[in-house]
């Protein structure tokens, strides 16, 4: 098993949506939030994925198809 | 020594011991490196900071590394009283902090100066990172010096000229097939899986302390005291909180008298998400895809952002975003008026500087220091076509002066 950090932004129309609910459902994965802010127009939640390691990048590949931002949770790595 | 006493969440203050680890394990905020500032005090002056070395390790009891140094020299950089782009700029007191004279001719030496230090005291065997230019070469010069295994890795598509000044240095050189955003996201699993020291993720609270040193040599160099207003370049946000962190601890310390300076940040209107939350008024930075020429500040996800807007706000300091024609503006002002050619960064700063000089947002009279990060060369593509061509002329003086004249007007005679 293997455990992924992950950053997801949500545009303002998939606030409402239950994406991360939807992502346990679907895929064979735990999500552990740690930490979140979202407001009614933006929002953003650091969690934990756990599952085997092709089944996460399954999964966030198809988070990202909904339209949500996935980042490392220490932000971009690559500099100038 | 190093007073370095524990890491600490700069979200729910946890503490941890210092041990290569970037995030803490309850609520995934970053970990930055804690002083025992008591003692510090105790230990530090002026006068043992003036017998140190010509490089940021002068201020080794401040940095968070035993050891050894892995020093190619990094630091001291000339601060240096720009009086011509003062004059031009309506400002009496401008001083340019030229970290272009870095070993690697980037700022990042200093960081990279300490995560190597940091990383061979852990036991590391490879230093690596991911980069598009400074970063690169100044991992790959480090780990060469350290006698460290240096792993660099780049997009694929990146320009043969950009990995030239990291490819001399002997790392393996890893190019990635595939988006900006696939090349962070496997150095993120990579740094997982590895046991290196991945110098902005795992080392990364170690790594920035680094940057705090620009802080106390402009200070000291100003003949200890504060500037009252920095002009810094912003990418991940990290440095422009580590100058203002450097500045404080030396006033915790009794080494300087507080007075808080105005810390403004300079992006790249391409890429400017730390800028951009700071015009909405908000401390949720939204990430952004960057489009500049000023690729050492293209960071669209920063991982410090929301503490370079705090520090913006604590100092009451202006975020300002500037186009690509400024960035090379600034570039060419400088460099006409200071005799300093800087990478992009240079020419963001610069200009940024000039748009707070003509809103009127800087006091005539304020001691200003311009942060000027990384040197032309890196970046010479970015002013082809901006600049005037040679004077061609045939091997003879009529042919010479009828060119010149063409150019600049008549010359006088040496001779009368």
């Amino acid at each position: 098993m293997a455990k992924q950090r992950v950053k997801f932004t949500f545009p303002p129309h998939l606030i409402q949506e239950p994406i991360i609910w939807r992502l346990g459902r679907q895929f064979d994965l735990v999500t552990n939030i740690r930490r979140a802010d979202v407001t009614e127009d933006r929002g953003w939640v650091i969690l934990e994925l756990e599952g085997e390691m092709e089944e996460i990048e399954r999964g966030i590949r198809w988070v990202q198809e909904q339209g949500v931002r996935v980042d490392p949770v220490p932000g971009d790595i690559v500099e100038g | 020594m190093s007073f370095a006493k524990n890491l600490r969440c700069r979200e729910c203050g946890r503490l941890y011991p210092l041990d290569p680890i970037y995030v803490c394990e309850f609520c995934f905020g970053p970990l930055e490196v804690m002083y025992d500032y008591e003692a510090l005090r105790r230990h530090i002056s002026r006068r043992r900071i003036e017998q140190g070395p010509l490089t940021i390790w002068r201020y080794a009891d401040l940095l968070p590394a035993e050891g050894e140094p892995v020093d190619i020299g990094a630091g001291f950089t000339p601060l240096l009283e720009a009086r011509n782009l003062g004059r031009a700029l309506g400002l009496r007191h401008l001083y340019l902090k030229n970290d272009c004279v870095n070993p690697t001719w980037s700022f990042k030496d200093r960081v990279v100066s300490v995560a190597a230090t940091k990383s061979r005291e852990f036991g590391f065997d490879t230093l690596a990172c991911a980069s598009t230019g400074n970063l690169a070469n100044s991992v790959a010069a480090h780990a060469a010096r350290a006698g460290l295994r240096a792993l660099v890795f780049v997009p694929a598509d990146l320009e043969v000229a950009k990995i030239l000044g990291s490819a001399i240095y002997g790392p393996v050189l890893v190019a990635v097939r595939g988006s900006y955003d696939d090349v962070n996201r496997l150095c993120s699993e990579l740094a997982e899986k590895y046991r290196w020291a991945f110098v902005n993720i795992n080392v990364r609270p170690y790594y920035a302390e680094g940057s705090k040193t620009l802080g106390y040599e402009v200070c000291e160099q100003l003949g200890w005291r504060a500037p009252d207003h920095c002009i810094v370049p912003a990418a991940s946000g990290s440095l422009f909180t580590k100058i203002y962190k450097g500045i404080k601890e030396l006033a915790w310390l009794g080494l300087i008298e507080w007075r808080r300076p105005r810390m403004s940040a300079a992006q790249a209107l391409g890429c400017s998400p730390i800028v951009e939350a700071w015009d909405r008024g908000s401390f949720d930075i939204r990430p952004q895809r960057p489009n500049t020429i000023a690729k050492s500040l293209a960071i669209g996800n920063p991982a410090d952002g929301y503490y370079a807007l705090k520090v913006l706000a604590e100092t009451g300091g202006y975020g300002v975003a500037v186009s690509d024609e400024e960035v090379v503006e600034g570039i060419k002002l400088l460099a006409e008026t200071e005799g300093i050619f800087a990478e992009t960064a240079g020419g963001v700063v610069v200009a940024a500087l000039r748009r707070l000089a003509r809103e009127g947002r800087i006091d005539a009279d304020e001691t200003v220091v311009a942060f000027i990060t990384g040197a032309g060369l890196k970046t010479a593509e970015a002013v082809q076509g901006a600049l005037a061509q040679p004077v061609l002329v045939d091997p003879t003086i009529a042919s010479f002066e009828e060119a010149i004249a063409q150019r600049q007007g008549a010359l006088p005679t040496a001779r009368g």
